[in-house]
């Protein structure tokens, strides 16, 4: 019985390796995946293209520039003299802000009733957001900097004091790099790639070249041949996800501050239930082709639905409940708070025991439908 | 007591609306090769998945050595070979490491499936080849590979389902005799009585078929006839008249209108004519006179001792089966 076991995965892996195409697929998928994500994919908001048309020209206004240039959020690329102008720019795609201050401004800041305005290019809503939010941070910022200045000059009690002073704290990723968000989601979606897509056409092929015929006459028991068929699938997993850790901590810097061996019992999990969801597929599919289309079918909702690039908390009540049946949404919590916040088992129990579920039902779902006989 | 190592008893299969096999019973004594003949379509393949337990029966039973392929599933397999039509070694393993992973999951521990595939790989003639790609060999080298892998933990049953099925002639010769050793090698031909290893081969060819030492002959899901060889060409037995002459079509036509003919078929440059029971005398007198007033000419016509293929062509044909 081990024998048999032993041969079913020696068998896999020979074919394996023989497979130049999947071989490749397992390798190098993960890292293509992983620059994509880390460097392409990047929400970080640096640089932004702006224009300014100062009609001040004094001494306050280019404080205010100042402030902006500091931050480094913006970067001013032109200094300009008409609306016509920053119009022409944003159309084209060149500047993607504009500030404007006005004749007035420095006269208007000493009467305590400046205003500059800045117009933002909101068709990348990513970028758009983030900097109405920077600019109007260091605009408040540089008002405070005025206002305890010109209370300092005149030496009277800081009786302007804001009425409200939010200070924030991010935890966890203080600069809000992108790559720390992305890499450990990374290794949620090649996992479930690997596992579930390269399971279901394993076990597909076998009745797609007719030799499932053959295994049906052997005393291999169905078990076996399960096991045999998703064992070597799990390890080439595991091996990704060292693959992705390595370039993801020594490459973009990505911290490991959980438990690694707790990392790699929790991928464990999450690997159980996307071989159930590549085996149950491939009950399903007649030929190799559409074992991919269905999983293909069920990796769509898995991206864009488990939080891997936008917060479930911010979907349709609808879509939060189909995200609760998608076993990445779990591994996503599971994987990022091992990783960034360095969290134990007890704070990830409802996603452990949700992942449980989810790998027991498809699990004992696959097995049923799993028959080792011809029709 | 006569062994049988294949014990069916009315067996149904069905697809849909299709009986693909339809009340199949079988006994299969040890030491025979038992040919199942018939169309494409006839259920040959469904009886053979049926008999190794690759398809559930919708009713009937099965044994093999005694095991209930049903209840008994892993022993039953255990002896039995199974060649499905289909090539289904893995193409991109080598020869060897086909009957390999074969030979370790029936069963073989690692000391033994070495010697053992060798020794395989010698009698079908593979030995050169055990480090190529099954993907890479010919098809008649596929289906040796089959046979090999099959026959490494020395099966009791061997079930072959079309093997020479677009294989050159040559090769299928080489097939044959393999298979005739084999059973020929086993223990109760050579008068001890047990543990001889039987053979069941499907087959659309009437010369392999020939070879066999019994024959079930299968349409419409089930075996309308059952028989050696020569008890089905017995069957035929004055009937069959061999036509030679020229031109054809006026050969063709005359036999068709006589009366006493049931089927004209060609052979190549002749007719075979099947006539009704006691009737040759009459239609070889009748007939030469008939061609030549039709303008034709006869180079021979005479009474031939009827051939398998003329025994199911005549099977084959919806009224005369009936009566046969």
């Amino acid at each position: 019985m081990r024998s048999r076991l032993l041969s079913i995965i020696r068998k896999e892996f020979i074919q394996i390796l023989r497979d130049p195409r999947t071989l490749v697929l397992i390798i190098l998928m993960p890292i293509m995946q992983l620059f994509l994500l880390g460097y392409a994919a990047t929400t970080d908001v640096k640089n932004i293209s702006m224009a300014v048309w100062d009609q001040s020209h004094t001494q306050q206004s280019r404080a205010l520039l100042d402030a902006f240039r500091v931050a480094n959020y913006f970067s001013i690329d032109y200094m300009i003299g008409s609306e016509d102008e920053y119009r022409t720019l944003i159309e084209s795609g060149k500047i993607r802000a504009a500030l404007i201050i006005p004749p007035d401004y420095d006269i208007r800041l000493l009467e305590g009733k400046a205003q500059v305005s800045l117009v933002l290019d909101g068709s990348d809503a990513t970028v758009g957001g983030t900097a109405l939010s920077v600019a109007k941070l260091i605009g408040q910022s540089y008002a405070t900097k005025i206002l305890s200045e010109q209370t300092a000059l005149t030496g009277r009690q800081a009786a302007f004091a804001p009425p409200l002073d939010v200070r924030t704290q991010v935890w966890y990723n203080p600069d809000l790099i992108a790559a720390y968000f992305n890499v450990p989601g990374v290794i949620g979606m090649i996992l479930y790639f690997i596992t579930a897509l390269l399971t279901a056409s394993a076990v597909v092929r076998e009745r797609e070249r007719g030799t499932i015929e053959q295994l049906i006459v052997t005393p291999i028991r169905s078990w076996e041949l399960v096991v045999g068929k998703i064992l070597p699938y799990a390890i080439l997993a595991f091996i990704d996800t060292l693959e992705i850790l390595v370039i993801g901590h020594w490459w973009f810097g990505v911290p490991v501050r959980g438990h690694v061996g707790l990392v790699f019992l929790l991928s464990g999990l999450f690997v159980i239930s996307s071989l159930g969801i590549g085996l149950f597929a491939s009950t399903i599919a007649n030929t190799q082709q559409e074992a991919f289309i269905t999983v293909m079918i069920t990796m769509l909702p898995s991206i864009f639905l488990s939080g891997f690039f936008f917060p479930i908390a911010a979907m349709p009540e609808f879509l939060q409940w189909v995200s609760a049946i998608i076993p990445l949404r779990y591994y996503l919590v599971i994987i990022r708070a091992l990783l960034l916040k360095g969290v134990g088992l007890a704070a990830l129990q409802n996603e452990v025991i949700a992942l449980s579920i989810f790998a027991v039902v498809i699990m004992g779902a696959a097995a049923l439908r799993f028959k080792k006989r011809l029709d | 007591m006569t062994e049988y190592l294949v014990q069916a008893s009315n067996l149904r299969k069905s697809f849909g609306n299709t009986h693909a096999v339809n009340d199949v019973s079988l006994q299969i004594p040890a030491g025979e090769i038992y040919g199942l003949v018939g169309s494409d379509g006839a259920g040959k393949t469904t009886t053979m998945r049926l008999l190794v337990g690759a398809l559930l029966p919708d009713g009937g039973e099965v044994s093999v050595c005694g095991y209930n392929v049903l209840k008994q599933t892993e022993q039953a397999r255990s002896t039995i070979g199974y060649l499905s039509q289909r090539f289904s070694m893995y193409e991109d393993l080598t020869v060897l490491e086909n009957i390999r992973f074969f030979a370790e999951v029936r069963g073989l521990s690692s000391t033994e499936w070495l010697p053992r595939s060798l020794e395989i790989l010698e009698f079908v003639g593979l030995e050169k080849f055990k480090d190529r790609r099954a993907g890479q060999l010919s098809g008649g080298m596929k289906q040796k590979l089959g046979l090999a892998s099959a026959l490494v933990t020395r099966p009791r049953l061997l079930l072959l389902d079309e093997p020479t099925t677009g294989v050159d002639p040559v090769t299928r010769q080489d097939f044959w005799q393999l298979v005739i050793k084999l059973v020929a090698a086993s223990p109760s031909q050579s008068g001890q009585g047990e543990g001889g290893v039987s053979v069941i081969i499907s087959t659309p060819y009437m010369d392999e078929a020939s070879r066999c030492h019994r024959v079930g002959f299968m349409k419409n899901g089930q075996i309308i006839a059952e028989d050696t060889p020569s008890n089905l060409r017995k069957r035929l037995n004055g009937r069959v008249v061999e036509l030679r002459g020229a031109p054809l079509d006026v050969l063709r036509q005359s036999a068709r209108a006589d009366a006493d003919v049931e089927d004209v078929q060609a052979f190549g440059d002749r007719l075979h004519l099947r006539v009704a029971d006691g009737k040759a005398d009459t239609v070889l007198k009748r007939l030469k006179k008939e061609i030549v007033n039709a303008g034709g000419h006869v180079d021979e016509l005479r009474s031939v001792p009827p051939g398998l293929e003329d025994v199911f062509i005549a099977l084959s044909d919806h009224e005369y089966a009936s009566t046969f």
